[in-house]
């Protein structure tokens, strides 16, 4: 409890930080009293408009990251699975790719975001056509697999035969990740889904625990596990598609903020979901707030920079398990 | 009262019937020891009458929905596994899930009759291989189910581990539940259960008292063994004794 208490004071505090850096420079009494002040103000139109969007989106990506990480590292008993190991990120990403070559994302700007999560949709249907209803963790990762590489070639194809090489460079910037310039409207198409995907991911934490001993035990204690996959791919694809298709691909995230939580909870899957959640927020609250401060003028990905944070922690989680194993 | 009733269970891999037609009734107070040679049948015959395998024919665990049947059988499956470091306590309160979380007083007894008391507050996956074989019996005994299914519950582990777990089996059976566990140790098997079932390719060939299953004919023509028996003031000993293939 007191960690999960921690946690969210973090995020509090840098949801706060979140709204308070940025190029416009405005003083922090004024930026607060603006989010609940009158209207007309150049003030109160930055924290409105560009602020307080881009902090909720961050806090909100982040922890749909970090919980489906969890979950998916639950269901799979695996420290190295993460929420694109079922295709979901990779079809999304190819929905909002779409939207950007065919130029939809130009004239309609919801466009981007509702093909994302069109791609993630298609991408559940494929997993049930290609993993079937019932089966195992195995057939569930080798459908993801196969739908991950299928999704990239296309996004590949979509580059290699992009006329238009702005549209080549938009859809790579967009492919980085990033929460740049995004606005209320994006938090609002994006909420109801991350609601109701964190909704089913949350609820998967007793039946998790139960499959820490295997699936057969966690079957004989009476886990559906039929049910629990499809909570668990259901709810990643609302979540995860959302995320993506308002932020683009943010990596890392998911994978690393599960492990960093996990020694403090005990190692219990049930109380590392809502942790991550929380734990994911931080992080890519925290990783927004330092691309604004260490390049201010350079427009630094989002996506560029959780990975460059991530890879290093990947790497050191390598070397310690080579210590244990030794 | 029965625990188990099979009738005509047949599991079939392809469309190789691995068990094939088993009829068993398994009462309160019974120490069931399924024993056989490898590919016998007798996990798949544990997992069929558990619903964990398609199966053919009926078995009375398979009438009840999947909640009901948790509180009434306990599995111990034979893959041991523990995927994230809980403390042992969290893994043996897991099988208090069928219960809704509640009653730690069973998790105590549960820790308590397999002699894991000192190692409550370790990590499981700290344990050596054969203290998590034990961590994860208390796991199955903690569910307090009428009946205990328990795929290979003894192998692996040391002599007094062996032989505290079929106490702790036999004191069940004796307490009116029932237990049935799969065993490839014969010796073990004839002196703590009270009644034994050989399977054969699929099939039951012998049930009854353990002297009885384990008959000089019985073993040659499915272990292709000859073994030892004897009275003794501590019980009955049975021993394998030579290859007869």
């Amino acid at each position: 409890m007191k960690v999960l208490l921690s946690l969210l004071l973090l995020v509090l505090l840098l949801f706060a930080a979140s709204l308070l850096v940025g190029p416009a420079g405005l003083g922090v009494g004024d930026s607060l009293a603006a989010l609940f002040r009158g209207e007309g103000d150049a003030v109160v139109l930055v924290m409105r408009e560009i602020r307080l969007p881009r902090a909720l989106l961050g806090a909100m990506v982040g922890a749909v990251l970090g919980l489906s990480g969890a979950a998916m590292q639950g269901y799979l008993r695996n420290p190295l699975a993460e929420p694109g190991i079922i295709g979901i990120s990779s079809s999304s990403a190819l929905g909002a790719v779409l939207a950007l070559q065919t130029g939809a994302a130009a004239m309609f700007p919801l466009a981007l975001p509702l093909s994302a999560l069109s791609g993630a949709g298609i991408a559940v249907l494929l997993i049930l056509a290609l993993a079937g209803p019932r089966g195992g963790a195995m057939a569930l990762i080798l459908a993801g697999i196969a739908i991950s590489a299928l999704a990239g070639a296309l996004t590949s194809l979509v580059l290699n035969l992009s006329s238009n090489p702005f549209a080549a460079m938009e859809i790579v910037f967009w492919m980085m990740g990033s929460l740049a310039d995004r606005s209320m409207q994006h938090v609002w198409l994006a909420a109801p889904f991350m609601v109701a995907g964190s909704a089913l991911l949350l609820a998967m934490g007793r039946p998790l625990d139960a499959l820490t001993l295997g699936e057969d035990a966690a079957a004989s204690m009476g886990v559906n596990l039929t049910r629990l996959r499809w909570q668990l791919v259901i709810g990643t694809a609302l979540a995860v598609g959302a995320s993506v298709a308002v932020a683009g691909a943010v990596g890392f995230v998911g994978l690393v903020v599960p492990h960093l939580v996990r020694p403090l909870m005990g190692a219990r899957p049930s109380r590392v979901l809502p942790a991550s959640m929380l734990g994911g927020a931080c992080m890519v609250l925290a990783a927004d707030v330092a691309v604004r401060i260490v390049a201010p003028d350079q427009d630094l990905k989002l996506g560029v920079l959780t990975a460059l944070i991530g890879a290093p922690f990947f790497l050191h989680l390598i070397w310690r398990l080579r210590g244990a194993e030794a | 009262m029965t625990l188990l009733a099979l009738r005509d269970l047949t599991v079939r891999r392809g469309t190789c019937p691995v068990v094939d037609h088993v009829s068993l009734t398994v009462d309160e107070g019974e120490f069931v020891g399924l024993i056989g040679p490898n590919g016998a049948g007798k996990t798949t015959l544990l997992r069929g009458a558990l619903g964990l395998l398609p199966s053919l024919g009926q078995s009375s665990l398979l009438a009840l929905a999947p909640k009901a049947r948790a509180r009434a059988a306990a599995f111990l499956p034979q893959g041991r596994e523990i995927a994230w470091p809980v403390s042992v306590e969290t893994v043996v309160a897991l099988g208090r899930a069928p219960h809704l979380g509640q009653g730690t007083e069973a998790v105590d007894r549960a820790l308590t009759r397999m002699g894991l008391e000192p190692y409550r507050d370790r990590k499981a996956t700290e344990l050596s291989g054969g203290e998590q074989a034990r961590v994860l019996i208390a796991r199955a005994l903690a569910q307090e189910a009428p009946l205990l299914l328990a795929d290979e519950p003894v192998a692996g582990l040391d002599p007094e581990a062996q032989l505290r777990t079929m106490e702790v089996f036999a004191d069940l059976a004796a307490e009116g539940r029932g237990v049935v566990a799969s065993i490839h140790d014969l010796g073990l098997a004839a002196r703590a259960c009270t009644r034994l079932v050989l399977l054969h390719r699929g099939q039951v060939v012998a049930d009854g008292p353990p002297r009885q299953v384990l008959s000089e004919s019985n073993l040659a023509d499915v272990f292709g063994v000859r073994g030892f028996h004897a009275e003794t003031p501590d019980g009955p000993v049975f021993q394998p004794m030579g290859v007869l293939r």
